[in-house]
């Protein structure tokens, strides 16, 4: 994908003077409030909206010199509700844009069985229709249908909104798991900044007018976002959502006493070391609580928090924090990737770890300075 | 009783017509205008889609031409097609289009803008988009309105009746006038009942069989394991 300048007014001024590279194999967002211009933005890339001025180039070519069928048959379009055909069964929906490109009945549904178990959905859902699907499963179909004639180009128009969080979560998480085995170009337009730094490898922010407000990699908008605009439109606690892209490897580990949850009051009064291997390690937490008298107060306790450890080397320093936090005592938990427990870690430790990794990440941005100068 | 049934059946000669055979004629009289009219009505409705103007004054047209009377348009026809079938079904075919319109209008515009726009950008071409993606989806909107307008039809077939026995079971009425046989007009009112809902009945077998995708009535209800689904 190549650069792009174009203005687009049709009396109002709907994108202005765009101009963006958009890097192949990578998840590029378009992100803004509505009415920024980011929906026609991406329906000029596949010239469902013409632009007024400029030109978009993909790999080099200008996109207005094949033939407009052609172009959008090369690129996917998944779209908010997913759009599929109401009368056509999941398989033939998925089987559509192949059998366009000539592709004889048998190759075009084998190829949708195959994309229907790459995007999670199971076989059995082939023949129905969509009405019979939850909006979270049209949302996979729409997805297997952009991918079915294997398009370098994925175009994605606010496709996850119109799903409740927790199926968005998953969809999202998917969405990265599919990117990673195809690195397809994709191009993803939302309203919702969270979505954008999570999938995004680059998020350009349009502000009202089409106008670009700052186009950068995630972790840099948050730790410098160009104007008060982008500031605003990143929302609050955007020093803590950044740590979301430090890793949380070079966390320095101490060994203390992890008593389970759900220990009783003899366990605590006696405390074994750390028992190796025990996946129900959680925090020193429960101490004051179960030692009380009766000796159960620990069964009146809340059920344990989920994730409440972190997994160094896997997880960021915001899920450290985010343990620590939860943790009555203050000491995050830290477990390796079979759920053991490997040691402790107090908000003090994760403190460090935050200033040092702003300190490496000024250093990394002065070195690009000096690339530049 | 069979006397009954006897007189009941007996069709007077100068119908030159079995009751079967008046039966055929009248299913051909009120069809062949619906067919007709549903070739005129997909045209005009396309462009009232596709010119959004277009479609308040068609509407108001094809309303005037349904409040003509068919008497009046046998008039007019009178001079020009005679006293034949066509005659009869011209005003047919125009009155069925106040209902087959607006139900195609309908039905193609009830396609959601997601699914149209996806259509494009898949690389759908118009006539493939409406010929693959808006008709299907129109098809039980069309259906309802073929349904309404075949029965109208199939009922006011028998003003034929008044240019000379061209009225099909119509003229049934007539001859139960003529020759004092109040069977006559029972039969002929019954029979038009009959016909009208077994070709409605027809209909609907139609758009069951066009229309699998349908959420309601009759499509077969698995137990869906898109809910087990959802909740993973």
């Amino acid at each position: 994908m190549e650069s792009v300048t174009k203005r687009y007014p049709d009396g109002t001024v709907a994108v202005d003077r765009l101009s963006l590279e958009i890097p192949d194999r990578s998840i590029t967002v378009l992100v803004g409030p509505s009415g920024c211009g980011k929906t026609t933005t991406l329906r000029m890339i596949n010239r469902m909206v013409e632009p007024s001025e400029g030109t978009i180039l993909l790999d080099g070519e200008d996109i207005q010199r094949q033939p407009v069928t052609t172009l959008r048959r090369s690129m996917g379009y998944v779209i908010q509700n997913a759009g599929l055909f109401q009368h056509r069964t999941i398989v033939d929906n998925i089987a559509t844009v192949p059998r366009m490109l000539g592709w004889g009945k048998q190759k075009a549904r084998a190829r949708a069985a195959e994309l229907m178990e790459r995007v999670g959905l199971d076989a059995a859902l082939a023949k129905r229709y969509p009405y019979q699907l939850s909006g979270g499963q049209q949302q996979r179909v729409g997805v297997a249908r952009a991918l079915a004639a294997d398009p370098p180009v994925l175009l994605m128009d606010e496709p996850f909104s119109a799903v409740d969080p927790v199926v968005r979560k998953g969809l999202q998480d998917e969405l990265l798991r599919i990117q990673d085995e195809l690195g397809k170009t994709i191009v993803f337009v939302t309203h919702d900044i969270d979505e954008a730094i999570k999938l995004g490898t680059m998020v350009a922010v349009m502000r009202t007018g089409g106008h670009l407000a700052q186009y950068a990699p995630p972790a840099e908008l948050l730790s410098s976002p160009a104007d008060t605009f982008v500031e605003d439109f990143l929302g609050g606690d955007r020093g803590i959502r950044r740590l979301s892209f430090f890793p949380s490897g070079r966390l320095e580990l101490t060994t203390g006493p992890v008593i389970p949850l759900d220990a009783t009051a003899e366990q605590i009064a006696a405390p074994t070391p750390l028992p190796p291997g025990d996946r129900r390690g959680r925090q020193t937490a429960r101490l004051e609580r179960a030692a009380r008298p009766d000796g159960r107060g620990h069964q009146a306790g809340p059920a344990p928090v989920p994730r409440a450890t972190v997994r160094p080397g896997t997880d960021s320093l915001r899920v450290a924090l985010d343990c620590a936090v939860l943790s009555p005592t203050g000491w995050a938990v830290a477990v390796d990737t079979d759920g053991r427990v490997t040691g402790v870690v107090s908000q003090q430790t994760i403190g460090e770890a935050i200033r040092s990794a702003h300190a490496a990440g000024r250093d990394d941005e002065r070195d690009d300075e000096k690339v530049a100068g | 009783m069979s006397d009954y049934l006897h007189d009941f059946f007996d069709i007077p000669s100068d119908l030159q017509h079995s009751w079967i055979g008046l039966v055929g004629l009248h299913l051909r009289e009120a069809l062949l205008p619906v067919a007709a009219g549903l070739l005129l009505a997909l045209p005009i409705a396309q462009l009232c889609v596709r010119f959004r103007w277009l479609y308040p004054p068609v509407l108001s047209v094809t309303t005037v031409l349904y409040a003509i009377p068919s008497l009046a348009f046998f008039v007019v026809l009178i001079d020009y097609t005679g006293q034949t079938e066509l005659t009869v079904m011209i005003p047919l075919a125009v009155y069925s289009l106040v209902v087959l319109v607006p139900a195609i209008v309908d039905g193609v515009r009830s396609v959601s803008e997601e699914t149209l726009a996806a259509a494009t950008a898949m690389g759908f071409g118009p006539l493939r988009r409406y010929f693959q993606v808006q008709l299907p989806i129109a098809v039980p909107a069309i259906i309802a309105g073929l349904r309404v307008a075949t029965v109208s039809s199939i009922s006011l077939v028998s003003v034929g009746m008044l240019i000379g026995n061209q009225g099909a079971l119509g003229n049934l009425l007539h001859d139960a006038q003529i020759y004092n046989r109040p069977e006559l007009t029972w039969n002929s009112v019954i029979t038009t009942a009959l016909l009208a809902i077994l070709v409605d009945a027809l209909l609907v077998l139609v758009r069951v069989l066009l229309t699998p995708w349908m959420p309601n009535g009759t499509a077969r209800r698995k137990p869906a394991p898109a809910l087990e689904d959802a909740a993973r």
